[in-house]
């Protein structure tokens, strides 16, 4: 009885169910293939320190999408459970931004990619902490400790190499304008958000972006590189399952084992 | 071949530790770095309240030939040890 009393008083679980698990999987889609993507260098990072960093980070988000997506399945009520959503999807089904899709690229654009990513997944998480759904506040909370860290070790990286050598300067500045027109999509809202924000379970993600601005031209100063004139909102359609066609590759690796072998496990 | 990051010795207090105790050594381009390499590489199950990271080249080592002259004096004298005492139960842990 406990339990259906929770329940009932997280707005999550009542009326627009369908929202919310949109939602639940535009956050978890995200870190799940960013994690992936991040992974990608386990076993391959230029020193050993790095891999294992960059490594922790992976499993860290690889963390937090068991707990995006194993809400929404809940949420969702059909049975299924986070690893169905991670592997039994197709790119279709995937609300990920494309910036988390695009390849590994060098370690600028790791980097780089992971700082974008980091300074909106912190201004995020730190108001989702203030939620009126317990359920989500409470993976907010567990999660901005960690993104606290990935947030600090790469605004340090990125100023770092931007303000390192030439060459680590020239492939700062290559990764960040290619970055930056898919960078838009992180504050790009539709009839989910409003839902999302009317409920004051969730910001609307355009509430975010001043402060994720701020952030980035600070450490972009520091690292004396060039924030692009272009548009930040360039590519759009991931949040809605328009994909780049790196989704599928990514998914084809990922999802193999658990669709070859689906009783598969260790 | 390129130049390698300089090597640190990293100390971590546990949980429950009362010393930094060192757990090993990596590779960082400065003591910054040096300590979020440790955290990264030797914190991972929640081993540590607290990173020391010193540059390998500031420790001084004995001389392992040494060894004798400065080891071996301390041999015969077992009453160095503080083990002829009864330590009262109010004192606890020391």
């Amino acid at each position: 009885m406990a339990l259906d009393e929770e329940l009932q008083a997280d707005p999550l679980f009542a009326g627009q169910s369908g929202a919310a698990f949109e939602w639940l999987c535009r956050i978890g889609d995200s870190t799940l293939i960013l994690g992936h993507r991040v992974s990608e260098w386990c076993g391959h990072a230029p020193v050993l320190e790095e891999d294992i960093a960059l490594a922790n980070t992976a499993l860290d988000l690889i963390g937090h999408t068991q707990m995006w997506l194993g809400l929404a399945a809940e949420v969702e009520g059909q049975g299924r459970s986070a690893d169905d959503l991670a592997y039994r999807r197709d790119a279709m089904a995937f609300r990920n931004i494309k910036l988390v899709e695009l390849p590994k690229g060098d370690m600028g654009l790791t980097v780089m990619r992971g700082f974008l990513f980091d300074a909106f997944h912190f201004e995020l998480l730190t108001r989702l902490t203030a939620s009126k759904s317990p359920r989500v506040a409470e993976i907010a909370a567990k999660a901005l400790k960690e993104v606290s860290y990935h947030l600090e070790r790469s605004s340090d990286l990125v100023v770092r190499l931007g303000d390192g050598s030439a060459e680590s300067h020239r492939r700062m500045q290559a990764a960040l304008d290619h970055l930056w027109p898919y960078c838009g999509e992180m504050f790009w809202g539709d009839a989910v958000d409003d839902a999302m924000d009317a409920a004051d379970i969730a910001p609307h993600p355009a509430e975010l972006r001043d402060a994720w601005d701020a952030a980035v031209q600070d450490v972009l100063g520091e690292a004396t590189l060039q924030r692009p004139e272009t548009r930040l909102d360039v590519h759009l359609g991931g949040k809605t399952g328009r994909h780049t066609e790196h989704l599928g590759y990514v998914l084809a690796e990922m999802q193999f084992l658990p669709r070859a072998y689906p009783d598969a496990s260790w | 071949m390129k130049k390698q990051w300089p090597l640190w010795e990293i100390f971590i207090r546990g949980q429950h530790g009362m010393n930094h105790r060192h757990v090993g050594s990596l590779h960082a381009p400065d003591a910054e770095m040096a300590i979020n390499h440790a955290r990264d590489v030797y914190t991972r199950r929640k081993e540590g309240v607290s990173i020391w990271a010193v540059r390998s080249t500031d420790i001084t080592a004995s001389a392992p030939s040494e060894k004798g002259p400065l080891f071996d004096p301390a041999e015969t004298k077992v009453y160095r040890h503080p083990t002829f005492f009864d330590i009262p139960d109010d004192v606890g842990h020391m």
